[in-house]
């Protein structure tokens, strides 16, 4: 009846876990009884559950990602304090959970904080800046954004139902396949992210249709900010890439339950063959994260440095050839596989091409700030802080793209320290940047600025204690994934990466000070000309937040910069208005498929993992009828009426003739 | 000739690198897994091209950090001698500048990492002094088997070399994927079950060095660190002839017990019954090791993945 699942997959045994997972449910509970109580449940039932607002949607992605990086951080912490003690001794962490533990960390990290984040940044942001009402498929964003929330839900829950996979965040065969690994652990793992990366996948075609299709007047592509640029870039790399994800895992899932020997040991089966394909994704999947991130520090070192951004086409050129050239170099990941000199050579080679580009946009940042006004407002801090960051991790980039230094450092904590200084440095400052950046754009207050830099400074600071240790111990030949270890020379670095973790943590609880501070604040925060940062790109030129059309009337690109160019336009010929004449404004009607699919979604995955094959198809029917509900809808677009719109649109006209009225005085 | 720059450049370095990492030092000398303290031309060679590596990008790296933060502390909003330029957002000059650096940069490396993956490619020959000894490691769950065919013996976690031969490894998996990895002499290589990778490692110096697996294999990997012993040339056939007259046999059998999931804290050794062993295991006639669910030892303290826990 309930296939594998019975009350031995609760661990009764194991404190940590339970504990947890103990204190998570009853703030789950606690936050649901209040919700309901306090009659809060039709709002957020009407306004953020069921809504295809691409701003809500991407508010929600955001706050996916901001819990899921308590989560993961959680399991950096264990693991720091682990390597700290566990010399000459078990640590408190047993192997079965320390391995559970990182392999949870990567997972978590970069497929439900890193990928949500930035996908909601994207989602929030891209449609302001294309100056259009929403995204090209308003519901299949709902459904993207609610199949990664299933996907986090399941990975939480192999916490305390069964176990998480304890193979390493990429699950190398042959010890996932079922010899090696005959627990739910893999299950839990590979289902989570089938499920999640169709989610990923529709908001990567949603996205990249909305660039390709939906821009307002006169935005041709070499108008376009720089987020959109590179969001494009990604969004292309995940159409691209995500499809090897599913194919990969889908083969690893046929060996695994109906006894297929793609990857196994035995009948031909060909690990070397999962290595190449997991990279093939994996690679891409890197610039997949960063690409946005550089388009936030675009926008951001522009605004704040009071221009445009410098050497704009060749940040376009760059950006797309990160693109093209990140499918090129996924060999890099296994140069000690022993494929000869002539590959690794290339491939170190291509790798290192990557850097050119990157290398070109470190300095247009440069010459950005060169001759400007620049204002260190938090995101600014941001900013800077990565590109001195970053090019330290590009430099040991570039060295482990030298095949005879990967030779002694592959696998190492150096490689370990390597990518978290570009996936925090990079990725991490990029979606904190963006946060900060467009938090009042989506609330409508801004964001306490004491807070925010000492958040800034901790995570920096706490950043560089941390990992500088790890690329020290690396060069110490110490590898990655130890759960206790005998080598006396190793120990001082592992304490000291422990105390840059606590700074780290700090600097953690002062973003958390800051979203508190500033809620509390908010009267005195509150941004009411819809520009508080005297921004350049059309999010700012509506209201703070905007309304749920964006704009009432499609704003007319002139240039680059577009909402720079109306400001000066606007003082130039002297603030005279006259009142525009409003239409009625179509938009698309709420929907409960995303969140319906995603239950069913939900039940399918987890009776899959536990072999409760009912279940399974009941799942799968759910699904099935909740996209044939949709798809045979009758209404799915309501009308705003032109008084409504010239209601709100007036509000937000007269606030903007006052800013620049005020800006012209000055 | 950019062959004969890069060599001019990277002697230069090695003499830079020298006196940044110096022999003498305590930092850098006397620790097992110093990759800065190399024992071996393999790993002398490896890191040579990575300290150099690090030189030639800390030439445009350093600058360019210190530009960012001169241009951010120079132009800041407060600065009223920094002058404002909000139209200087193009040169062709400045664009060409900022191609170039970093393409130079990286043609200079990309000659580095050809040249390097080339010569130090892991099955590259390492000539030594004497006969080469041959060697076949294989990565059990969780151990190292190294199997000495030629002198007809074996040992687990304990690897005894002798110093200036050139050592040819033939290395394979039991079950699970693993990487061998000695930091002292040098690259590292993939074990894979069914499949043989080729490594050519020398030792230089006697002394006691550590090796590990670098590639996680599941429960017991941090226990799979073994010694490396190097002795002399002369001193490596007495200890053949010590360790051959033990009495403990490796053979198909005894392999497949020692292939079972389990840590080893001793340092076993035996007499190889049929030198052909380390064929037989690459070759799949035995099969792949067995996972968890055959595992007899209750006496570990956390056995390997119990179903669904």
């Amino acid at each position: 009846m309930l296939g594998k699942l019975d009350w031995s997959a609760i661990p009764f045994d194991q404190p940590i876990p339970l504990i947890a997972g103990g204190v998570v449910l009853v703030a789950i509970l606690a936050v649901l009884i209040w919700v309901v109580v306090k009659g809060h449940l039709p709002y957020l039932w009407h306004e953020w559950i069921t809504s295809v607002d691409h701003k809500r949607i991407g508010v929600m992605y955001i706050l996916l990602a901001s819990v899921m990086l308590l989560r993961g951080g959680s399991d950096a912490i264990m693991m720091r304090i682990q390597q700290a003690i566990a010399y000459h001794s078990q640590g408190y962490l047993p192997p079965e959970h320390y391995n559970q533990i990182f392999s949870a960390h990567g997972t978590i990290m970069i497929f439900f904080v890193a990928m949500p984040f930035v996908i909601g940044l994207m989602n929030l942001v891209v449609p302001l800046q294309l100056g259009v009402r929403d995204v090209a498929f308003p519901t299949l964003n709902s459904v993207g954004f609610w199949l990664t929330a299933t996907g986090a839900l399941l990975v939480n829950l192999s916490l305390v139902i069964g176990e998480f996979a304890r193979t390493g965040w990429l699950a190398f065969p042959p010890l996932s396949g079922l010899s090696y690994s005959p627990g739910v652990g893999v299950d839990y793992y590979a289902w989570s992210l089938q499920i999640s990366g169709v989610g990923t996948l529709v908001a990567g075609i949603n996205l990249v249709t909305t660039v390709l299709k939906l821009r307002t007047k006169g935005m041709n592509y070499l108008r376009m900010p720089m987020f959109c640029w590179t969001t494009l870039a990604s969004n292309l790399l995940i159409v691209a890439a995500f499809p090897i994800l599913t194919a990969t895992l889908a083969m690893l899932l046929l060996d695994r339950y109906l006894g297929f020997h793609f990857f196994t040991n035995e009948a031909g089966g060909n690990v070397m063959m999962f290595m190449n394909l997991i990279w093939a994704w994996g690679h891409p999947e890197v610039y997949i994260l960063v690409l946005p991130a550089f388009g936030i520090f675009s926008e951001v070192v522009s605004t704040f440095s009071g221009k445009a951004l410098f050497g704009y086409r060749s940040m376009v050129l760059a950006t797309m050839a990160i693109c093209v050239v990140s499918f090129m170099v996924w060999l890099h990941h296994f140069f000690t596989m022993g494929a000869g000199p002539d590959v690794n050579a290339i491939f170190g080679i291509a790798s290192m091409i990557i850097a050119v580009p990157t290398g070109v946009k470190i300095y247009n940042w440069l010459f950005t700030m060169y001759g400007g006004r620049i204002r260190f407002s938090t995101p600014m801090l941001w900013a800077v802080g990565f590109m001195v960051t970053f090019i330290i991790g590009g430099l040991t980039g570039v060295l482990v793209a030298v095949p005879p230094a990967d030779f002694m450092l592959h696998n190492s904590m150096f490689l370990v320290a390597h990518f978290h200084n570009v996936i925090i440095g990079g990725v991490l400052f990029g979606a904190f940047a963006g946060f900060e950046y467009w938090f009042p754009k989506a609330f409508g207050f801004r964001l306490d600025e004491r807070w925010g830099k000492l958040a800034f400074w901790f995570t920096f600071t706490g950043f560089y204690i941390t990992f500088v240790p790890l690329y020290v111990a690396g060069m110490l030949g110490m590898t990655r994934r130890l759960q206790h270890y005998d080598v006396a020379e190793w120990r001082p670095w592992m304490i000291v990466a422990a105390i840059g973790m606590a700074v780290l943590s700090i600097g953690v609880i002062c973003q958390i000070m800051q979203l508190v501070v500033s809620i509390r604040n908010r009267e005195a925060l509150r941004d009411r000309t819809g520009d508080p940062w005297d921004g350049r790109s059309l999010e700012w030129a509506t209201s703070s937040p905007p309304p749920v059309f964006n704009f009432a009337f499609h704003p007319d690109v002139r240039g680059e910069d577009a909402y720079w160019d109306m400001k000066i336009a606007a003082q130039e010929q002297s603030l005279e208005h006259e009142e525009p004449e409003y239409h009625d404004i179509e938009m698309p009607r709420n929907s409960p498929t995303g969140f319906v699919c995603a239950f069913f979604a939900t039940i399918m995955g987890f009776a899959l993992i536990w072999h409760i094959w009912w279940m399974v198809i009941l799942g799968g029917i759910g699904a099935f009828a909740t996209f044939v509900v949709f798809a045979w809808r009758d209404h799915d677009e309501y009308v705003i009426p032109a008084a409504e719109v010239a209601a709100i649109d007036r509000v937000n006209l007269e606030e903007r003739r006052n800013l620049v009225s005020m800006a012209g005085t000055i | 000739m950019p062959g004969t720059v890069i060599t001019q450049l990277r002697l230069r370095l090695e003499g830079f690198s020298r006196y940044a990492c110096p022999r003498g030092l305590p930092i850098a000398s006397g620790l097992p897994m110093n990759l800065l303290d190399p024992q071996g031309p393999v790993a002398a060679a490896n890191s040579t091209i990575l300290v150099d590596s690090v030189f030639i990008m800390l030439a445009i790296v350093v600058p360019t950090i210190i530009a960012i933060l001169a241009f951010a502390f120079w132009f800041r909003a407060s600065n009223t001698k920094a002058r404002f330029q909000p139209d200087f957002v193009y040169s062709g000059r400045v664009e060409m500048v900022v191609w170039a650096i970093p393409a130079l940069t990286v043609i200079l490396l990309g000659g580095v990492a050809w040249i390097g993956s080339h010569k130090l490619d892991p099955a590259a020959p390492v000539p030594g002094t004497g006969s080469p000894v041959r060697i076949q490691a294989v990565s059990l769950d969780w151990k190292w088997l190294f199997i000495y065919p030629d002198q007809r013996i074996a040992t687990v976690n304990s690897l005894t070399v002798p110093a200036g031969a050139e050592l040819n490894f033939q290395l394979t998996s039991s079950s699970v994927m693993n990487v061998f990895f000695i930091p002292q002499l040098g690259s590292m290589i993939y074990t894979m079950n069914g499949m043989v990778t080729r490594l050519n490692l020398r030792a230089d110096n006697e002394g006691k060095l550590k090796g590990l697996g670098a590639h996680f294999s599941g429960d017991g990997f941090p226990d799979m660190m073994f010694d490396v012993v190097v002795v002399s040339p002369l001193s490596f056939p007495d200890w053949v002839a010590t360790t051959a007259k033990t009495d403990a046999v490796l053979n198909e059998d005894s392999y497949k017990k020692l292939m079972q999931q389990g840590i080893e804290k001793g340092r076993p050794i035996y007499r190889l019954e049929d030198p052909r062993l380390f064929d037989l295991i690459a070759t799949q006639h035995i099969p792949p090791g067995p996972g968890p669910e055959l595992i007899s030892d209750a006496g570990r303290p956390h056995s390997g993945g119990v179903d669904a826990r």
